[in-house]
Parts: C-alpha cells; sequence; structure tokens
C-alpha cells in the first residue's frame, strides 16, 4: 500500500467511526439540497440511515451532502508524484468521485488547495502548488463542473498535513485538497488553513 | 509593545532619531578627518584574499564612563563592539587579562605591554554622558604592531541608541582594517516560526543585524512570506497567505501602515523584490496554474506583466543598477537561473547543472548572484557570477534556503532547517568559511538584510 493509499485508509476508518457515533443521535432525516435554479438532475434521495429491521447490527453513514459525506464518500484529496503536477489515474478515479458528488449537491461551492512537501522552497513550491490546483480544477470541469463553483489557492510548503519528515511525510503533502467552502449539509467548511491563527482568520 | 523599540528609533519625526542622524553625520565627518590627517597605513590592514582562517588578534577592553549612566553602558558597547568583530570572522577578541584594563582614552597605550599577550590591533574608548544628557562615545582604533592610531572619531546620540553606537564604532574599525563596506548597523526583516508544523504561526518581524532587539510587526493571522527591504529602510514588502488568497503588502516601519500592492484578485502574488531605486516592485502573479513575473510602478499603481512562459517564473531579483533581473524558471523542465532585461524580454538561462535552482539574489556590489541549489537530496547556498560561471558552494545541509546579503556583499544569512526541528538562521562569509548560528534564538525563515542605518 502506497503512503497516501494508507493515509486514505486511515481517514476513512477514522471518518467512518466518527459518523457510525454520529449517527447514533441523528433523529431527522437529512435536508435535502436546495433548489439552485440551475437546471441541474434532481439529487436522488439520501441513503438510509436505519439498518435491518430485527436487531441487526446499526451500521452509520455521514450525513449525505455534508463535508464529512464527501470525505467519505468521495474523498477530498489527491496526491501527486515528486516535482509533478499532472492528476495520476488513482488521482482521477478521486477527481471522477468528487465530480458525481458535487453534481449530487449543486450548491457547494469549493476550493482547491494546492500543497507541496518541504523538499523545494518556498517561492518555487508557492507556483507549484498552484499549477496542481490548477490542474485538479481543470479535470472538474472537464467532468461537467462548473467553473463558477471553484476556486484555487496555494499553500505550498506552508500547511503540511503530515508533520513528519521522510518519503512517507512528503508523498502526503505533495497533494491538493478539495475543500467544501458553502453550501454543505449543516453549513461546515474544510480547509488545510483551519486552526492556523489566534483570533481566527478574517 | 515594548517590542516596539527598534520602529519608533525610526521614525522620521522624533527628534531623537533627526538629532542622532546629524550627530552621526556630523562625527563621521570628523572620521573622515581622522583617517585624511593621521592615516599611517593607507591600505587596509587584514588581506581578506586569505579568507577568515587566520583571525587577527584584537582588544576591546571595557570603555570608561564619566557618571553612573555613561559608566554603565561603556563596558556594554565595548561588548557589542567585540562580538560584532568576531562574527565577522576576521577577528577574535581578547576577553580578559588586559594589560592596561583602564587605559585613558587621551594616553597612548603601551604597545609592547599589548604585544606581549599577541593582541594586534586595539579599540578604547570613553563613555560619557554631556550636558543635554546624550551618550557620546570617543574611540580610538591602535595598530599595536606598528605603534600608531589608524581611527579616532566619537559618535554621540540618545543613550537609548547605545547599541547603533557600538555597531557604528564596530563598523568604522571592521572598514579600516578589512577594506570591506560596513554592515554591522543594519537591521534583518524575517518571518519568525512557532507552533505546530501543520498549524504554524510565521510573523513578519525584524530585528538588529546581531538578533538584539526583536520585534513583530505582524499578529500572525496571516502566513507572512518573502519580506524584503527597500533601499530607503522604511517600507518592507512581503506576502501573506490567508485562507484563499496570497498578496503582496506594503509595509510602513514608521508609520505601521500597510496597504496591498497591484490589484491581482482571484490570483496569487508572491515574491516581491523592490528595484534598486524603490520605485517599483517585482513580483510573481499566479493565474490559472502559470506563474509569472510581473512589474508594479509604486507612483502610478500600474503593473505590467514581464514575462509570459505557460513555465512557473518566479522569484525576480534586481540587479544593483536596475538594468537586469534574474528569476527562476522550470521552463527547461526544472528550476534554473535565467537573466533577463528589467523590462522584460532578452531572458537567457544561466544554469545547466543537473541540480535545481531557485531563490536567486543579486549581491548589492552586482559581482556575484546568491541562490539555492539542490541536488542528491542536500539543499546548499550557492554563490555565482551573473553569466552562471564560478559556481561556489558555500553551505550543504538538509535544508538551507533563502539567502540573503549583508550591505557590503560580503556576508550572507539564510534559513536553516534540520530533520524534526524549526528552522533557524545562519549566516556565512562569502568564502565559504564562517559559518556561524545567528544570535536571534526563535526560529525563523525568510530573511532580508536592511541597506545600512542612516
Amino acid at each position: 500500500m502506497t503512503a497516501p493509499a494508507r493515509h486514505m485508509a486511515l481517514k476513512l476508518a477514522l471518518a467512518l467511526g466518527l459518523a457510525a457515533s454520529a449517527a447514533a443521535c441523528a433523529h431527522k432525516p437529512p435536508p435535502p439540497p436546495a433548489d439552485t435554479g440551475m437546471g441541474g438532475p434532481p439529487p436522488p434521495p439520501p441513503p438510509s440511515n436505519y439498518g435491518p429491521p430485527g436487531g441487526g447490527p446499526v451500521t452509520g453513514a455521514p450525513i449525505p451532502g455534508s463535508v464529512r459525506d464527501f470525505v467519505v464518500s468521495a474523498g477530498d484529496r489527491v496526491y501527486f508524484e515528486l516535482n509533478a503536477d499532472s492528476v495520476s489515474s488513482e488521482g482521477r478515479g478521486v477527481l471522477d468521485s468528487q465530480a458525481q458528488w458535487l453534481q449530487r449537491y449543486p450548491n457547494v461551492m469549493v476550493r482547491i488547495e494546492g500543497n507541496c512537501d518541504e523538499r523545494g522552497t518556498r517561492e518555487y513550491n508557492l507556483a507549484l502548488g498552484g499549477r496542481r490546483a490548477d490542474g485538479v480544477k481543470r479535470y472538474l470541469v472537464s467532468r461537467g463542473i462548473s467553473p463558477a463553483r471553484i476556486t484555487t489557492t496555494s499553500y505550498g510548503k506552508e500547511r503540511p498535513t503530515d508533520p513528519g519528515t521522510g518519503e512517507d511525510a512528503y508523498a502526503h503533502n505533495r497533494n491538493a485538497h478539495t475543500a467544501i467552502t458553502s453550501g454543505a449539509a449543516g453549513g461546515d467548511t474544510s480547509s488545510d488553513f483551519s486552526g492556523n491563527a489566534p483570533g481566527g482568520l478574517q | 509593545m515594548p517590542g516596539f523599540n527598534a520602529v519608533q528609533e525610526g521614525c522620521k519625526h522624533a527628534p531623537m532619531r533627526n538629532s542622532l542622524r546629524f550627530l552621526l553625520a556630523t562625527s563621521l565627518a570628523a572620521l573622515s578627518m581622522t583617517l585624511a590627517g593621521g592615516a599611517v597605513r593607507a591600505q587596509p590592514v587584514i588581506d581578506i584574499n586569505k579568507g577568515v582562517a587566520s583571525s587577527v588578534s584584537i582588544a576591546v577592553p571595557p570603555f570608561s564612563g564619566s557618571d553612573a549612566r555613561s559608566s554603565e553602558l561603556g563596558p556594554r558597547i565595548a561588548e557589542v563592539v567585540a562580538k560584532d568583530l568576531e562574527r565577522s570572522g576576521f577577528f577574535h577578541a581578547l576577553t580578559d587579562h588586559y594589560p592596561e584594563p583602564n587605559l585613558n582614552i587621551a594616553v597612548t597605550p603601551q604597545f609592547a605591554a599589548w604585544r606581549g599577550v599577541n593582541v594586534i590591533d586595539l579599540v578604547n574608548g570613553a563613555a560619557s554622558t554631556d550636558v543635554d544628557g546624550r551618550l557620546r562615545v570617543d574611540f580610538r582604533l591602535w595598530d599595536v604592531s606598528v605603534g600608531s592610531q589608524l581611527v579616532g572619531a566619537q559618535f554621540t546620540s540618545s543613550p537609548d541608541n547605545w547599541r547603533r553606537v557600538a555597531h557604528k564604532i564596530a563598523d568604522a574599525v571592521y572598514q579600516r582594517l578589512t577594506g570591506q563596506g560596513p554592515y554591522f548597523d543594519t537591521r534583518v526583516v524575517f518571518v519568525a516560526e512557532s507552533g505546530p508544523r501543520a498549524h504554524r504561526i510565521k510573523r513578519l518581524a525584524i530585528m538588529d543585524q546581531d538578533g538584539a532587539n526583536p520585534s513583530y510587526l505582524t499578529n500572525g493571522t496571516y502566513v507572512a512570506l518573502n519580506p524584503r527591504f527597500s533601499a530607503s529602510n522604511q517600507q518592507i514588502t512581503y506576502a501573506a497567505m490567508s485562507k484563499d488568497a496570497v498578496r503582496v503588502y506594503l509595509f510602513d516601519i514608521e508609520t505601521g501602515r500597510r496597504e496591498t500592492i497591484g490589484s491581482f484578485v482571484g490570483e496569487m502574488a508572491f515574491a516581491p523584490r523592490f528595484s534598486p531605486d524603490g520605485s517599483k516592485v517585482a513580483l510573481s502573479v499566479e493565474k490559472n496554474g502559470n506563474t509569472d513575473i510581473y512589474v508594479v510602478d509604486l507612483r502610478s499603481r500600474e503593473s505590467h506583466r514581464l514575462t509570459s512562459d505557460p513555465a512557473i517564473d518566479t522569484s525576480p531579483s534586481y540587479s544593483p543598477d536596475g538594468s537586469r533581473i534574474v528569476f527562476t524558471s522550470d521552463r527547461g523542465g526544472k528550476p534554473q537561473l535565467y537573466v533577463m532585461s528589467a523590462e522584460g524580454g532578452n531572458a537567457h538561462r544561466i544554469t545547466f547543472d543537473s541540480g535545481q535552482y531557485t531563490t536567486p539574489v543579486w549581491s548589492p556590489k552586482g559581482d556575484l548572484i546568491a541562490a539555492t541549489k539542490q541536488t542528491g537530496g542536500q539543499f546548499h547556498i550557492v554563490t555565482l557570477r551573473a553569466d552562471g560561471s564560478g559556481e561556489h558552494v558555500l553551505t550543504s545541509s538538509f535544508l538551507d534556503e533563502g539567502p540573503t546579503w549583508a550591505p557590503n556583499g560580503r556576508v550572507l544569512m539564510f534559513s536553516r532547517e534540520t530533520p524534526g526541528s524549526g528552522a533557524r538562521l545562519w549566516t556565512i562569509d562569502v568564502s565559504g568559511q564562517n559559518e556561524r548560528l545567528e544570535p536571534y534564538p526563535g526560529g525563523a525563515t525568510d530573511p532580508a538584510w536592511s541597506p545600512l542605518l542612516k
């Protein structure tokens, strides 16, 4: 298993565990995505949160249309080879899932955050992260997502998701994160930039 | 904020600063008179071509004082002078066992006694408080081996500025003995880093070149990047990253006023650098995944594009005459250095090595370009001539990055990160010798050296 794949598996397990505990106290059905008037297909009904009757095991799932649902069912991050800015075939699979998910929830706006490992200098990595983010945006647009729903930025090597050193950490940190900025169920947003500053961000 | 002392010193409207500038100007006039009238050896005493391998023994015994305040400051001034000279690598200072510990400034030293402890050069001085409450420092530089005075001068300032007085004295000694330009009375702007790696707080900060008087200029809400001084010393340009944007700012350290440069809405702007005359800022703009170099005229606020290659073009740095720009581009496949006209065009590649070259910065003397080179899993600070020839690898480590030149073009500062810990600032002589940890104790990256203070 490659380092990013291991990372994903861990994340998935973590997300599912949290989702299961969250589902236990979720009583009301999730709100359907609002009609944006953009003429897209109607969203499919949300998947059931209820296990089979008869006292079988209760399985959980994230609230459909939520940030966690996006992370778990589509995947919010694709990885890059050293100094590369093209999306791998594995990454394209993730982006296909992202595009399907975004088509299902047409109110959701995203920001692609390009990240680099620390084995480069700060200014070049800012530019490289911008190139990675743009590559992801172009792929999503090619899969039918309106460019008006996608912004891009680069965090260069300033916001590593893996604080370690060594090839595994560097592989984790060469990525593009698809962050939800608005429109998700529950109003959640996500960003690699969160938790940065005293007093929050303006 | 107590740390803002250094910034307040620079206030244009503060009478203290004006009087310091005036008095330094007059004392420097006195200094040149002394040199013209009494110089025994016109040539530099130290052969800098030998590098710093054979440093010269110098003594800076505690300066005397005339009252409680100047008696307290005199020894501290002598200590700062000695430390400046030592950090240059050209000197080692005798720290104790002075043959004449209380040498009167008006009396010629007993040269034989100083030769007896192998001292080559001697700096002695006297601090006093004048009728206006100002600090006055007289000093003499003696060539002990020949038995003559090389420099005699006096500086006067507010007592709060005693460290700057010490740096001015060290600069006068350094300049006379090495023939190199002064650089001790300078500041460094940098990015102060704290906190865990994934959420590291990166604040714009400023300090004296010896690490004294550090203070923050931003509060860490945004990630500060790439600060650089203007030639006037009063303005900084830097980039700041928020959740959704990277912007370039002008920051006035006299007033604390901050404004964005250029209108690059929806685009990312970073890696700014002033033109030598301070009238323009060259920077990188990223749009639709492509990064190119632009220049913004600070008066008209108009920007125009200098490169239009589909590859990444970033890290522009002007030659000191303002005619050319060196920059990083990966148009050849991976990051290498290119030089073009300051108006854009005529770009030609100057590095062809298998490594990657980034963060070029032109020496203020114009003779060399310093850069970060990445090769074989290591990072290096290198220098090369403007045509790319004569590459000299000065450092080697896990992660060295982002050199900046002292205003005399002799010393470089850069950041060095060791695996698993934060980055610190280091300095090295352009000869590749005298690699030293900068005294500032905190995590720091992206240093930029100021011009010599006035």
